[in-house]
């Protein structure tokens, strides 16, 4: 692979060109790295059972995938290629740390609202993808805007399945109960929250819904055969 | 230049360990007496959590001199001298037998009524569960309780830190009424009687988890909490009994005389 591509149109180009909105947007739908892609299903599994730590960690992959996107675009020409992987690796454990590190000495309660998902960010196999795919051939804008749409295209889906599987599986949406208590059949109602919501296969099953509606009005995504 | 002869490449990674590791250790060595310092305020807080003190963590640090009246370690029932709790690293005494086990233990004051306040350690699914419970001067009717956990699984395992959770502990007790440790059960559809509490649907191994914790580290404590609850007891109506317990120098005071005497059976 050749990170001699250097982008030519660096210069003289506005910040937000058609092309670069574009770096934004695409993953927003069209190239969606979850529901497109179908990347980073696991932690799409493990942490969508609530709403608000999902919020967290899309939040905190956005901040990583930008930042490592700027770190290995500014290095993109003097990584070697047999060990970029490594390197990007290390690029990735090293902010991960840096964060956790950070949110533990002046945000205590937000990182242990993160605990254990922050060192999921780490395995997050988009971020890898992204740096490897992209950053490697871009420059530092294009590579900072394409970190941050694709972070927000996982967190977005993260979020969606988050709220589905909260409500239906609690009740709740950010921890605050909407659905009414006495509707509950404890209470004498009708209503009961369905328990499989919090099972991790209702994460793919969400998932998979959301697919089948983007597809449904997304056309082109529909593969030929 | 060549980016990819061999020589390169080995002086680039080796440029880039030595970066990222001095990066992180800067940083790790900077933040570290912060980070000290918020895992302390929250231990703080959590003792006086289960004596159902809720206090900011800024304010906990007072709050805590104010309340807990005694720090001492307990070993086969009798309180290990010169000895704080906090020396004691929980997570590796748990796992001794009961004999050799040093059991930090904390006496709070709250209202002119003493709480003993026991922390917990133990493991739930995916990682440690740990936790305070503090008994009432009987040593057997559980006054308050929290948990918390490192990595147990959102919305299931990790309810264990809600308070409808652990606020089902209260009023239950770890003693029979003969005087027999029971300990607290965590039952899986529903608890009753004062020795079980509701488990967590779908968290059935955590649930567990805080049962055998809970076993497990109150039984450390048991002897000494009965000696000195009956001793509280005696003490009060007939002073001229001699009682030989070595730990007596460690008695406090009981200003409110007439307190006590309400829980002679």
């Amino acid at each position: 692979m050749s990170t001699e591509t250097v982008d030519k149109t660096k210069d003289k180009e506005p910040l937000f060109s058609k092309k670069n909105r574009k770096l934004l947007k695409d993953p927003m739908n069209d190239d969606n790295p979850i529901t497109v892609q179908v990347l980073g299903i696991c932690s799409a599994l493990a942490i969508t059972v609530q709403l608000k730590p999902a919020v967290v960690m899309a939040m905190s992959v956005v901040f990583v995938m930008a930042a490592g996107n700027i770190i290995i675009s500014l290095l993109r020409n003097m990584i070697p290629q047999r060990v970029r992987i490594i390197v990007m690796l290390t690029v990735i454990a090293a902010l991960v740390i840096l964060v956790d590190q950070v949110l533990k000495a002046y945000l205590f309660d937000v990182s242990k609202q993160l605990s254990v998902f922050i060192g999921l960010i780490i395995t997050n196999c988009i971020i890898m993808g992204r740096f490897e795919a992209f950053a490697m051939g871009n420059g530092v804008w294009r590579s900072f805007l394409d970190g941050v749409g694709n972070a927000a295209g996982y967190g977005v889906i993260l979020i969606l399945v988050s709220i589905f599987r909260e409500f239906f599986g609690t009740g709740t949406l950010w921890g605050i109960q909407l659905i009414p208590e006495s509707w509950y059949m404890s209470n004498g109602g009708f209503y009961s929250d369905n328990g499989m919501m919090l099972l991790p296969p209702m994460a793919l099953i969400s998932v998979a819904l959301i697919i089948w509606v983007q597809r449904s009005y997304n056309r082109k995504l529909i593969e030929e055969n | 230049m060549d980016t990819n002869s061999n020589s390169y490449t080995f002086i680039f990674s080796a440029v880039m360990v030595i970066v990222v590791a001095a990066l992180l250790s800067l940083a790790a060595t900077a933040l570290q007496p912060r980070q000290a310092e918020n895992v302390k305020q929250e231990s703080w807080q959590n003792i006086l959590k289960s004596v159902n003190i809720d206090v900011s963590r800024a304010e906990s640090e007072e709050a805590y001199n104010k309340y807990i009246v005694e720090e001492l370690v307990i070993q086969n029932g009798q309180v290990v001298e010169g000895m704080h709790p906090l020396e004691i690293v929980l997570a590796d005494e748990v796992k001794k037998p009961l004999e050799d086990r040093k059991n930090p233990l904390y006496v709070a004051e709250k209202d002119g009524e003493t709480f003993f306040v026991i922390p917990l350690r133990g493991g739930g699914l995916w990682g440690p569960i740990w936790g305070f419970v503090s008994l009432k001067k009987d040593a057997s009717t559980i006054y308050g309780a929290n948990f918390d956990h490192k990595s147990e699984t959102p919305g299931l395992g990790a309810e264990i830190n809600q308070s409808f959770f652990y606020n089902q502990f209260q009023d239950k007790n770890i003693l029979n009424d003969e005087g027999v440790f029971k300990s607290v059960v965590v039952k899986k559809g529903g608890g009753s009687g004062p020795h079980e509490v509701d488990g967590i649907s779908g968290g059935t191994v955590t649930s567990d988890g805080v049962t055998d914790m809970l076993k497990n580290c109150l039984a450390g404590y048991v002897d000494y909490l009965k000696a000195r609850s009956s001793k509280h007891e005696q003490d009060l109506p007939v002073e001229e009994i001699e009682v030989d317990d070595p730990t007596e120098d460690d008695q406090i005071d009981i200003p409110e005389g007439g307190e006590s005497e309400e829980e002679v059976v």
